[in-house]
């Protein structure tokens, strides 16, 4: 009995030193921060994190302590879940931003729908994702099915491709943009002259060789820049200079560094991120980036930047027209999924009516002799509106 | 398709098949000689391959600037990359595996599980400090350049030759090859003709019976973590200069491979281990391609299986030389003792 | 050395325990206290300062432990019967799912430990039981998640709706042929069999044996295929699965699934013993993977099935409704009682399995193989059956898991997941049913409680650097943990008595053993290593020297 009493009273006295006049409002992430896929689940934490720290002053003016509170879902579904129901527990948390995996994202929006909370995507494409018609779950980056048709048309309209060999990383992100990009090159008539996954980071050795025999005109790879940057380097090395075309995944400064200057040409990917010289505000936030995490930021860092700044420019919403009082969930969930958001590094941002970006331009980025130059720009929109 | 395409393909396939071997075959070497001495698998392994890859790499960053000789810069990197992998193998066998020698078998698995979990996170840390996931090699000019390919020069018709036929290596590939050969060689000389190696292999046939000998059990065992820990970091550098670049969590699955390869080949044998790396490189590589077969043969059922399915062939491979031959393709039949 | 003085057992003092019934209550009554409040925010807001100590998320990850510890203390401790199952039903019945009210991650954080625990007492009669290294496991857990998910998903109705399109030749003539196949080669198996038990086996009845199954199985499919084909005219009623009424029935057909495979997997690799066993459950663990990635027609490969139903359990529901959960938590809740019944039928069987024939052949095979061989016990059957049981329990788990995810995708079911299972079972102690289920709770606390709550707890603290952030490096955490275990306390949390005394028998004897010792071997000066010499000759099981 003594021992409880005794550390109930320093249990007290603790946190006498914590207590805070102001309400605290945070918003969370998951993506994986252990593991395999740490570098780039960092990234969007990072993002997060920077837009966080740049609207921090604005809440505080309104009398709101604003904090981040990153959770890590290993990549792993299960732990995602887990997560998502200890956020939905937590009533200070208004907002979530994540996860980097579908597999995730899935089952974890399922579990924070319930209590209305909004969570918007910055990584998942998979159709899947807003195809459930959850009220919470939403995303700025374009679906599958509207990055693979306009890869494929960038393929067919300026490669002037006629016979394609598709790749994926057998993730759900890598196959299900492969997979779109496939049936749009096959109803307009093009080619396949391959089509398989591989979960292979290392050595592409068969795969070089099939390419090397059934001689495409362009290649269409599904997947992340750091095995698809080792699948090029082996490509140009063995002397195959083919154009090799990717999605949002292929977003990365690190993406010539591992292909290497010498083949780092002709490669081109689809994202709605814009390029960095085209936009003031992206070069700010690259340099600040920089500057807070001392690393540079890739694809992934903008779209958790992205995706956090949505979320707060929607809460600071919520809370004016809740008369400068902290808003419910409900509100919130409310709020982001009617807003237009201007002035993203990725352009305005509109949700439709099952969360996906209402129109958006898709760049497509060239890297030439090192760096990402514009090739062109698509606009897309999504199937429902 | 004509013979004249389809000839250097088969050839392009399999010698691309062998390079991956024999990274297997040097990785698989560390993996089976722990075991003939501890009867452990030592997951640990591909970390401390993936260390050596590590140093390898920062040796080439340091490096990279310098107006060294490329060759001299790969003996340096080798060099570090084998005397730090080894130490590490070696301590980790003092600290982790040493004080639970003659515990069941399943707890030092267990250790060397976590140990290989540690490690993972050490190694990200500490790149992770400088900003840096993935390790993108700078090789020296020239290895990236196609083996013998400059006209004129004095091997350019072995270079036209080679091509002709279908292979087609880069310089970095026959580095790699002379590399792993080399090491083997080293290796075979220092088991089979040395007091060193003899004592070693008295150790893996019967310790108490080598320690009844004057055989210091404990040192063969470290001796034989040095070297398993050296080959480490050589097929670690091998490795990174191959693929060009490797993060802290990348040796995990090579790692598993190439046990696979020892066990094959007989887990405590030398040359099986060596010949299961081999083997299980060009199976990999020749299912990566099997739907060509099956397009060309019209096999539909063939037709499906491509490189989505390469990383499961070795084990298929296994299951059925494992049947048939349950102690590994050069393995000893082990008679029971009653 | 075990066999040193059979005559002669150590005699040790009976260790008196003393009666801790107040204070089993007390902790009960204070950890279920604070497991409330900390979970009610009206409370927490009230409680002023004392709130924000509750609210902090290290302090709540360790009340929680503390409060899961009620269960643990109520199975150790030597109190009043009464008071054990107050505290135990008390706890789980109650306690926790008033908690879980306001906190859903509690329900989700239990159930996950619960399907953890089954999977490791399965494991366990595999590895520990037995003594077959099995690090492949997760592919039965595999199996038993896509059996559910496959059926009561979207998915069923593709399959049916591909196989509409693409009959091929199969008809109601193919399902005639497949029943004729399947009646004949199975009735031979059985004639096969029967007459290997009165004669014995040749080589031309073992060969016409192996045929009749492969008959066997062909027959099967044939079935199974043209009963899809015939059914494809349903697909749309069934575009969103099959009713949930079918739950109970896939329960026991999640089991069965799982236990052929165990089945066909055990087979071929059974007979290799050791390292090479624990290679070839590891590679065909990942076949499993691979192949649940690359089938796309049946588990949609990398994009994953979903949604995938659950039961529906209308008086369930209605109750839960009466007790103030909200609809959204029924599914939940009746998961977690589902969860909490199979776990303790999980539990009968492995005791009655232990305590059983069978299971002291198992231990008989584990100590040495050769013996156990000698004296009858027939050893490709009794591996088998250790199999196949521990199989069975990770397929009805992987079951539930699948409802609970309402998603599954091969992601799920990696290596690492195996490992996880497997280092269960030895931090809890192999061998020891408290001990495993001690195991998978306090990993799956770890993992999914302790560490995020470190996380959330250090991530606005500014001295902490976020890239040296302890719940980003949960793969060092728990290495060490699992090195400083097996180099302190190898046996486990809980360990089995019979394991202990193989560990430290040593300690118990005459110290004679030292003499045993080889040259340098006793460099290390280790306790546990006292009689190492002798053991490690000794002590192989399943060996192959």
């Amino acid at each position: 009995m003594k021992k409880t009493a005794l550390s109930l009273s320093v249990l007290a006295a603790l946190a006498l030193g914590t207590a805070s006049a102001q309400t605290t409002i945070k918003i969370a992430t998951i993506s994986p921060l252990s593991g395999g896929q740490s570098n780039l689940g960092t990234q969007i934490r990072n993002g997060a994190q920077l837009a966080v720290n740049e609207y921090a002053p604005q809440f505080k003016k309104l009398g709101f302590n604003l904090q981040l509170v990153p959770y890590d879902d290993q990549a792993d579904p299960a732990t995602g879940t887990a997560a998502a129901r200890k956020i939905a527990a937590d009533n200070q948390i208004l907002a979530v931003v994540g996860t980097l995996n579908s597999g995730v994202a899935i089952p974890a929006s399922a579990a924070l729908a319930p209590s209305n909370l909004v969570m918007i995507s910055p990584a998942n494409t998979a159709n899947q994702v807003t195809d459930r018609g959850l009220a919470n779950m939403n995303r700025i980056v374009a679906r599958d099915d509207s990055q693979g048709p306009a890869g494929a048309n960038f393929i067919m309209d300026n490669l002037k491709a006629k016979k394609v060999y598709v790749l994926n990383d057998k993730t759900a992100y890598g196959e299900g943009l492969a997979a779109e990009v496939e049936k749009a090159l096959k109803a307009k008539g093009v080619t396949i002259s391959g089509s398989e996954g591989t979960e292979e980071k290392s050595d592409f050795s068969s795969i070089v060789a099939k390419i090397k025999l059934t001689r495409p005109d362009a290649i269409y790879f599904g997947g992340i820049y750091n095995q698809i940057g080792v699948f090029i380097k082996q490509l140009r090395g063995a002397g195959i200079t083919t154009p090799v075309v990717g999605g949002d995944g292929l977003d990365s400064s690190e993406l010539p560094t591992i292909v290497g200057k010498a083949g780092a040409n002709n490669i081109y990917y689809t994202t709605v991120a814009a390029p960095l010289e085209a936009l003031p505000a992206a070069k700010t936030f690259a340099a600040s980036f920089q500057k807070t995490f001392n690393n540079p930021a890739q694809g992934f860092g903008a779209f958790g930047y992205d995706a956090a700044t949505v979320t707060l420019k929607g809460l600071l919403e919520a809370i004016r027209a809740n008369g400068n009082k902290a808003p419910t969930r409900k509100m919130v969930q409310d709020t982001i999924r009617k807003g237009t958001y201007k002035g993203l590094l990725s352009g305005e941002v509109s949700f439709n009516s099952v969360g996906d970006r209402k129109a958006a331009t898709l760049y497509v980025m060239n890297i030439k002799d090192g760096k990402a130059v514009l090739e062109t720009s698509l606009p897309v929109k999504p199937p429902k509106n | 398709m004509e013979l004249s395409v389809l000839l250097p393909f088969i050839v392009n396939v399999i010698v691309g098949g062998l390079i991956l071997g024999f990274v297997y075959a040097i990785i698989a070497l560390g993996y089976t000689m722990v075991y003939g001495v501890l009867q452990l698998i030592n997951f640990a392994h591909s970390e401390v391959f993936i260390t050596g890859a590590v140093v390898g790499f920062e040796i080439f960053r340091i490096l990279q600037d310098s107006p060294m000789n490329g060759y001299l810069k790969l003996l340096l990197a080798l060099m570090s990359a084998m005397v730090v992998s080894g130490l590490l193998n070696v301590l980790i066998e003092r600290l982790a595996y040493r004080p639970l020698r003659g515990a069941p078998r399943l707890v030092p698995l267990i250790t060397a599980i976590g140990v290989s979990l540690i490690l993972q996170d050490v190694l990200r840390f500490l790149e992770g400090l400088q900003g840096r996931f993935d390790l993108t090699y700078t090789l020296p000019a020239g290895f990236g350049n196609k083996f013998c390919a400059a006209e004129g020069s004095s091997c350019a018709p072995l270079g036209n030759f080679l091509r002709s036929v279908g292979v087609d290596v880069q310089l970095k590939d026959v580095i790699l090859v002379v590399v792993a050969l080399v090491s083997l060689t080293v290796l075979n000389y220092v088991v089979n003709r040395t007091r060193l190696g003899k004592a070693i292999r008295a150790v893996s046939q019967d310790r108490v019976t080598a320690g009844l000998m004057g055989i210091d059990s404990n040192r063969m065992i470290s001796a034989t973590f040095l070297i398993g820990g050296a080959l480490g970091g050589v097929s670690g550098v091998l490795f990174g200069i191959k693929f060009g670049t490797v993060n802290a969590y990348s040796g995990f699955d090579p790692g598993i491979i190439a046990f696979t390869a020892a066990v094959l080949g007989g887990i405590g044998s030398i040359p099986g281990a060596v010949l299961g790396g081999l083997l299980l490189g060009v199976i990999q590589n020749l299912i990566g391609v099997m739907n060509i077969f099956g397009d060309l043969l019209g096999i539909d059922n063939l037709g499906t299986i491509d490189a989505s399915y390469s990383k499961i062939g070795p084990f298929i491979v296994l299951v059925l030389i494992l049947i048939f031959k349950p102690t590994g393709l050069l393995g000893k039949s082990n008679v029971e003792k009653v | 050395m075990t066999v040193a003085n059979p005559a002669k057992p150590a005699v040790r003092p009976p260790t008196v325990q003393p009666d801790r019934t107040f204070w089993l209550m007390l902790f009960f009554i204070v950890s279920s206290v604070l497991l409330l409040v900390s979970h009610s925010p009206e409370m927490l807001r009230n409680l002023g300062p004392l709130g924000d100590v509750l609210r902090n998320k290290v302090i709540e990850a360790l009340v929680v432990s503390l409060f899961l510890a009620n269960v643990l203390f109520a199975y150790l401790w030597k109190a009043a019967n009464w008071a054990k199952l107050i505290v135990g039903l008390g706890s789980l019945l109650f306690v926790l799912p008033l908690a879980g009210q306001t906190d859903t991650s509690l329900l989700d954080l239990s159930i996950q430990i619960m399907i953890f625990a089954a999977l490791a007492l399965g494991l366990n009669i595999v590895v520990g039981l037995a003594g077959l290294l099995d690090l492949g496991y997760v592919a039965f857990f595999a199996v038993g998640a896509y059996t559910w998910g496959i059926f009561a998903s979207p998915r069923f109705g593709e399959v049916l709706r591909y196989y509409g399109e693409n009959p091929g030749s199969t008809g109601a003539g193919t399902l005639a042929i497949g029943l004729v196949l399947t009646a004949v080669t199975a009735g031979s198996m059985v004639y096969i069999k029967g007459l290997q038990a009165r004669v014995a086996p040749t080589r031309l009845s073992d060969r016409s044996f192996l045929l009749a199954g492969i008959g066997l199985l062909a027959g099967i499919i044939l079935v199974a295929r043209s009963i899809v084909v015939l059914s494809s005219g349903s697909a749309e009623a069934l575009a969103n699965g099959i009713s949930p009424g079918f739950f109970w029935l896939f329960l026991a057909l999640s089991i069965m699934a799982a236990a052929v495979v165990g089945l066909l997997i055990g087979l071929p690799v059974l007979k290799l013993k050791g390292d090479y066993l624990a290679i070839i459950t590891l590679g065909l663990g990942e076949v499993i993977r691979v192949l649940a990635n690359n089938l796309d027609l049946y588990t949609a490969g990398s994009q994953g099935i979903t949604p995938v139903g659950s039961a529906s359990v209308p008086w369930f529901n209605s109750l839960a409704g009466t007790l103030g959960f909200r609809p959204d938590q029924y599914n939940l809740l009746f998961l977690y009682m589902l969860v909490l019944v199979m776990i303790a039928v999980v539990l009968l069987v492995n005791v009655r399995l232990d305590q059983s024939r069978i299971g002291r052949a198992w231990i008989a095979i584990r100590d040495d193989e050769i013996a156990a061989q000698a004296m009858g016990v027939p050893l490709m059957q009794t591996k088998l059956i250790a199999f196949a049981t521990g199989a069975s329990f990770a397929g009805v788990m992987g079951m539930i898991f699948a409802a609970k995810q309402t998603f599954i995708s091969p992601e799920s079911f990696n290596l690492l997941q195996s490992i996880l299972v497997l280092s269960m079972v030895v931090l809890g102690g192999m061998g020891s049913f408290s001990g495993v289920i001690l195991g998978a709770a306090v990993v799956t606390l770890l993992n999914l409680r302790i560490l995020p709550g470190l996380g959330e707890a250090s991530a606005n603290v500014s001295w902490i650097p976020q890239e040296v952030n302890p719940a980003n490096y949960n793969r060092f955490i728990f290495g060490s943990i699992l090195v400083a275990m097996m180099l302190l306390r190898p046996e486990g949390l809980l360990p089995n008595k019979r394991r202990t005394r193989e560990l430290h028998h040593g300690e118990d004897q005459e110290d004679e053993s030292e003499d045993g010792n080889a040259g340098g071997l006793k460099a290390g000066g280790d306790v546990y290593s006292a009689g190492l010499a002798t053991i490690k000759e000794d002590d192989r099981p399943g060996g192959s020297r």
